[in-house]
């Protein structure tokens, strides 16, 4: 059974007078547990792919379905709350709260949960040992390196304990070591927590370590395939 | 959420030190304005208080006739009418003085200078007025003036300094600063008074005056009696007052009771022209006018009497303090106009740059109302911080400016008035202005707020 169902999507943007076809009639399935990498060169449409399912966007024509339930049937109220429930979203440049430590940056996801305190404490400290940063839980990002605020953001994503983390080029922003060590660490916190993980990404790294590739180019679905064809 | 609004606000933060500056100073204007307001209506109120009582009992239409005839519109019995008042169940408790008035115009003449001046005469029992003049429910800085008249001594009086400048009683008061006409001048040249009153007045005055101490200031009051026919009396003045107003100084007059009452009545005459009402607090003035006015309409149906309050005994209350009303709301919109713009400006440019943080915490599962309760809590925090900051400094400021001793002299007065701001104590006044500004800024932050909760999550994560 496949945790997420994409049914005929299509998406065009306004830039200006012009119309972009940025995804035309993507159907996709997602399995539960699985490191699923988006990719395709710039303008392909990955991101716009992972808006959809993670339901900041709205397609034009088709569906979004997670765990069965339909994205496109959700008031916003309604698609804002899933999210916080189901989804976790990893962003190219961290988006930390520049306001809150990194404890509670983490901690933020399960405060919209309305966890209790005393659970929402034991999780978070849970997380941020795991991604290596338990003594830095009380610093702000502006005092984390760049690869120390994706591990906060990695933590963000998964304190919740999501069907599904999306992650937008989640190692763009970081240098090839860093990277390596970021993707290692979301590849074992998958395996650790049985989520599912979509990302977009044209980073070999990322593409070697991922269990399926969906490669997209000028917003068309090429070929949802094993690893190893693609490789 | 608050802690998160907080935490916003003092990352920006020389911004939010300059829309809370803007707060301040307008709290500080608003308030400091306010508090001088409060003194003058607390001012005049014991001024006007103190004079007339917070309540008048006259026969009816005297208000608008009775000046120019005493007599018709007078009250009589009016010992059992201050009996009734002082007994009565519901009154009783609320009454601090009830003193009767009788007052009158007439002609103060100075034989000796060959000099006449009308005046209004007030005819008082001494106690009662010195009793009412001594009312500062508010606890004012001031010393009340009482009046000089011994009770002991029937043909004491005190006048106005200007109708003592007028009869040229200056020397014999030891007035100071009391200007002397110059040699050659009409008031100088004066001549006797008219032989028929001159006879009437030594005829008053041998026959009722013998314990009159010769020495001081004299002069004989003219007043027209019953019947329209004149009488004299002969009065010892003990001091020249200044009432605060000039033209109030140069027609004051004020003599015991019994004594006007036989000048105006003769020796049988026991009649006021009013009952002066004082309460112990002015919160109680609708309760007593209510119960004087079914004391009317139920025990005195035998004289048609109607009750007045110190406001329309005396407009000038009413127009000082609306003029002072009208300025304060004037400034409290104007402020709360800068406020509305500043908080406003301030919110705007935090949403503006915010706008990634916004995407990101739609991304997370924050509802868009969760977003505007963000910047709207914002905007009240700053109003809250700006409004105690206010409020602190105002205090401030108005006990230093207390403590200075600054003085102006207001239109219409002779004598100088300490600027006073009233604030401590102030809860009501404190409290709405300070709930105004909260309320304001939080207005403020409502527009800006509701433009960051409609952003499109994907544009504003893609804003750069």
């Amino acid at each position: 059974m496949s945790l997420a169902q994409l049914q005929h999507l299509s998406k065009t943007y306004a830039l200006g007078q012009l119309r972009v076809q940025a995804l035309t009639d993507v159907s996709l399935q997602l399995q539960p547990a699985c490191f699923t990498v988006l990719s395709g060169p710039s303008g392909s449409g990955k991101t716009t792919l992972l808006n959809l399912i993670a339901g900041i966007d709205r397609p034009d024509q088709g569906d979004v379905r997670i765990a069965g339930q339909s994205l496109q049937q959700l008031s916003d109220n309604a698609l804002t709350d899933f999210r916080a429930r189901h989804i976790g979203y990893i962003f190219q440049n961290f988006n930390l709260l520049p306001v809150l430590s990194a404890f509670e940056n983490v901690e933020y996801p399960l405060r919209l949960n309305q966890t209790p305190a005393a659970q929402r404490r034991k999780r978070v400290l849970e997380l941020l040992d795991a991604v290596g940063l338990a003594d830095k839980s009380n610093h702000r990002p502006n005092q984390l390196s760049g690869g120390q605020r994706q591990r906060v953001a990695i933590a963000r994503a998964l304190v919740h304990q999501p069907l599904l983390v999306l992650a937008d080029e989640p190692t763009a922003n970081l240098d090839s070591q860093t990277g390596a060590q970021i993707i290692m660490l979301m590849r074992d916190l998958q395996r650790q927590q049985k989520t599912a993980f979509v990302f977009s990404s044209h980073d070999p790294q990322v593409i070697a370590s991922a269990d399926h590739l969906v490669l997209l180019k000028d917003g068309h679905l090429q070929s949802p395939q094993p690893l190893q064809e693609a490789v | 959420m608050i802690a998160l609004a907080l935490r916003n606000l003092w990352r920006n933060q020389r911004r939010s030190a300059t829309t809370l500056l803007a707060m301040m100073i307008g709290m500080l204007s608003i308030l400091l304005f306010g508090g001088y307001s409060r003194t003058v209506y607390y001012g005049l109120e014991t001024d006007f208080v103190g004079r007339s009582g917070h309540l008048q009992l006259q026969r009816k239409d005297y208000f608008w006739f009775g000046s120019g005839d005493p007599q018709g519109y007078s009250l009589q019995n009016y010992t059992e009418l201050v009996t009734d008042i002082q007994q009565d169940p519901v009154l009783a408790p609320l009454l601090r003085v009830v003193t009767p008035v009788l007052q009158f115009g007439g002609i103060a003449g100075n034989f000796d200078a060959g000099l006449s001046k009308l005046v209004i005469v007030q005819g008082v029992d001494v106690e009662g007025q010195n009793q009412l003049r001594q009312w500062n429910d508010y606890q004012l800085a001031i010393t009340p003036e009482l009046l000089s008249i011994d009770p002991a001594a029937p043909d004491q009086a005190e006048i106005g300094i200007g109708v003592a400048r007028m009869l040229q009683l200056c020397t014999q008061l030891a007035l100071k600063d009391c200007p002397q006409p110059d040699a050659g001048s009409p008031a100088s040249n004066a001549g006797t008074l008219s032989a028929d009153i001159t006879a009437l007045a030594a005829t008053t005055a041998q026959s009722t005056t013998a314990s009159l101490d010769q020495s001081g200031a004299r002069l004989e009051l003219l007043a027209a009696s019953t019947g329209g026919a004149p009488n004299v009396s002969r009065l010892q003045i003990n001091r020249a007052v200044t009432t605060g107003a000039k033209e109030l100084d140069e027609v004051y007059l004020a003599m015991q009771l019994k004594q006007a009452q036989t000048l105006l009545y003769g020796e049988a005459g026991q009649r006021v022209t009013a009952l002066q009402i004082q309460l112990q607090h002015s919160a109680d003035l609708e309760l007593a006018r209510t119960r004087l006015q079914h004391l009317i309409d139920s025990r005195w149906q035998q004289q048609p009497l109607e009750v007045h309050d110190f406001q329309t005994l005396n407009p000038a209350f009413g127009q000082i303090t609306g003029m002072f009303s009208a300025i304060f709301g004037f400034i409290t919109i104007l402020i709360s106009a800068i406020v509305l713009f500043t908080v406003g400006n301030t919110m705007s440019m935090a949403v503006l740059e915010r706008t990634v943080e916004i995407g990101t915490l739609r991304t997370l599962g924050l509802r868009r109302s969760g977003i505007r309760r963000l910047f709207v809590s914002e905007g009240l925090l700053l109003g809250l911080t700006g409004a105690v900051l206010g409020t602190l400094l105002a205090l401030l400021l108005a006990a230093l400016i207390n403590q200075a001793g600054f003085a102006w002299l207001p239109p219409g007065s002779s004598n100088p008035v300490p600027i006073t701001i009233r604030l401590w104590g102030e809860h009501q006044m404190l409290l709405s202005i300070s709930l105004t500004v909260v309320l304001v800024a939080t207005v403020s932050a409502w527009w800006p707020a509701r433009r960051a909760a409609q952003q499109d999550v994907v544009d504003a994560l893609r804003y750069v």
